[in-house]
């Protein structure tokens, strides 16, 4: 039984960095009806801004919660000004193109962003700053908890918790919804639309950001293709919690860190990263609207 | 109101041979008529004659191909809708146009975003509460639940929101039952009296030309009638063609 919520303590853990990367993922879809697929990338960029600036302010030596909270706002800003220029730059020329176009254009500029990354920072994996190092493990009821764990939950928890609160609870979040809903309409509003979506961008890749930072803290090895797979998995977390919406997207993120968990524990870890598919697969098969998500009327 | 009165017959939106394609299909072309200030002017005519398409033209929603739009004597037909909407022209636009993933509240807050003077936004709601008590009963409940009735009533409420000068409606009886249309017809004189210049699209020629001041009359994307409302009703072509005699 103490196994049991050992493995639980792990997927809740790994699923909160999925669910950080899928909620842009979740926020970009429902504005533009768009896979941002250079997304994953946005992650490995947090990761390396995280690991520059740790290295430039010497956290390495000196690991303290502030060191990570510091690194952790740098990474969110770095990333935010990236999905503003990848936003501005690759996808806001395409607005009235056919959306196959645009999603064309995402896969370059994911393309694109890997092998810059390979260019500037060197190909192979880089060791990522043990910014905070809480010393041994905590224990409760037997659970033993990697404090990292713990710490990353938390600060997922509240990241979410502020997106949420920006969403429902703010002049700019009834922006977004109702660019959401329709552009024109919202537009006749007097909500300057572009900038809704640049925003959007900006919220979704700050998210994406601290999830590499978070994630070079559990795994400290980091590499330019390393946005590839967690990309790919928040895609699937955002599907499976029926993509547009956002509470599916953390529903769908921790199902996904929870099930991958059990799959290395009791069945096979080399099968931990195809479960990712065979969701995807099942869930397009059977429910393709996701967990949370509704039809949309098709507009006129 | 002292200003709109001594302001009365200034021409607020003019039309001047304005023409807007969609692809190969011209929608409307040459189209030119003008709106003074505390008028209500109906656009009639039937579907697909362009009427919508000129609405659009003035919100900023498609771009004149050629001739242009004048707002107080300023050229807006090359603005983005949301600095249109700024100077004060608001629209209920065609199928109601309501955000149905918000609630009413939200609904109305939006209609608010560009409001001259945010102090004011409690006033207003009372103000669209007085004029829709159905709205206040229903703020909290999703604006998909509404009827249809309800959800043209928050779509004017909306547009209210923004303190318009230029009222611009789509369609507002399309779809509704006849005492709801005498209703919302009921309410747009109001609003005109009101002070506020009303621009109404309508199918409904009969009934718009009777709360109008000028008609004008679209045919395949031209401007084949206009004229004060009166006259268009008592004109032979108008009755034949719209009102069925």
């Amino acid at each position: 039984m103490i196994e049991f919520f050992q493995h639980v303590v792990n997927g809740i853990s790994v699923g909160s960095t999925y669910a950080l990367i899928a909620l842009g993922y979740t926020m970009v879809f429902g504005i533009l009806q768009l896979i941002n697929f250079a997304h994953g990338e946005v992650f490995m960029l947090g990761a390396f801004i995280g690991m520059y600036s740790s290295r430039y302010f010497g956290f390495g030596e000196h690991p303290s919660l502030w060191a990570l909270l510091a690194i952790l706002a740098l990474a969110m800003v770095g990333c935010a000004i990236m999905g503003f220029l990848i936003e501005r730059l690759a996808y806001r020329p395409l607005r009235r193109s056919p959306r196959i176009n645009v999603l064309i254009t995402a896969v370059g500029v994911s393309l694109f962003l890997q092998f810059s990354g390979q260019l500037l920072f060197g190909s192979d994996p880089k060791f990522f700053p043990q910014v905070f190092q809480p010393s041994g493990d905590w224990t409760l009821g037997g659970v033993r908890f990697n404090p990292l764990q713990v710490i990353v939950f938390c600060i997922s928890i509240v990241l979410m918790a502020i997106l949420q609160t920006i969403i429902f609870r703010t002049r700019l979040g009834r922006a977004m919804r109702a660019v959401s809903f329709n552009h024109d309409l919202a537009s006749l509003m007097g909500i300057p639309t572009n900038a809704v979506i640049s925003y959007t961008f900006m919220l979704g890749s700050a998210l994406a950001g601290a999830a590499g930072v978070l994630v070079g803290l559990i795994y400290p090895k980091i590499e330019p293709l390393m946005g590839t797979m967690p990309g790919l998995k928040a895609f699937v977390a955002a599907v499976l919690g029926g993509i547009g919406n956002v509470t599916g997207a953390v529903v769908g993120a921790l199902t996904l860190g929870l099930a991958e968990a059990f799959v290395v524990a009791y069945y096979a870890p080399t099968f931990r990263d195809a479960l990712a598919f065979i969701i995807l697969i099942l869930i397009l098969l059977f429910k393709p609207t996701g967990l949370f998500g509704t039809r949309r009327t098709e507009k006129v | 109101m002292a200003e709109t009165a001594s302001k009365a017959g200034e021409v607020l939106l003019k039309f001047e041979d304005v023409s807007v394609s969609y692809g190969a299909i011209q929608a409307i072309r040459n189209v030119s008529f003008e709106v003074k200030r505390g008028e209500i002017v109906t656009l009639i005519g039937a579907n697909g004659a362009g009427k919508t398409t000129s609405l659009r033209a003035v919100s900023g929603l498609v771009r004149c191909q050629s001739g242009r739009v004048t707002y107080r004597g300023e050229v807006i037909s090359n603005l983005p809708p949301h600095l249109i909407v700024r100077k004060r022209i608001c629209q209920a636009p065609e199928g109601r146009g309501i955000f149905l993933n918000l609630s009413v509240e939200e609904n109305l807050d939006l209609g608010a975003w560009a409001a001259p003077d945010p102090k004011s936004y409690d006033d207003d709601l009372a103000h669209i509460f007085d004029l829709f008590p159905r709205l206040k009963e229903r703020r909290k409940q999703n604006a998909g639940t509404l009827s249809g009735g309800e959800q043209q009533m928050l779509a004017i409420g909306r547009a209210l929101m923004g303190h318009p000068d230029l009222l611009l409606l789509d369609e507002p009886s399309l779809g509704l039952a006849p005492q709801i249309i005498e209703k919302i017809f009921e309410i747009v004189q109001m609003i005109n009296r009101d002070g506020k210049t009303v621009l109404l699209v309508e199918q409904n020629a009969l009934q718009a030309l009777q709360i109008a001041h000028q008609g004008v009359v679209l045919e395949t994307g031209h401007v084949t009638l206009s004229g004060p409302a009166r006259q268009l009703l008592a004109s032979d072509e108008v009755r034949k063609a719209y009102l069925g005699e």
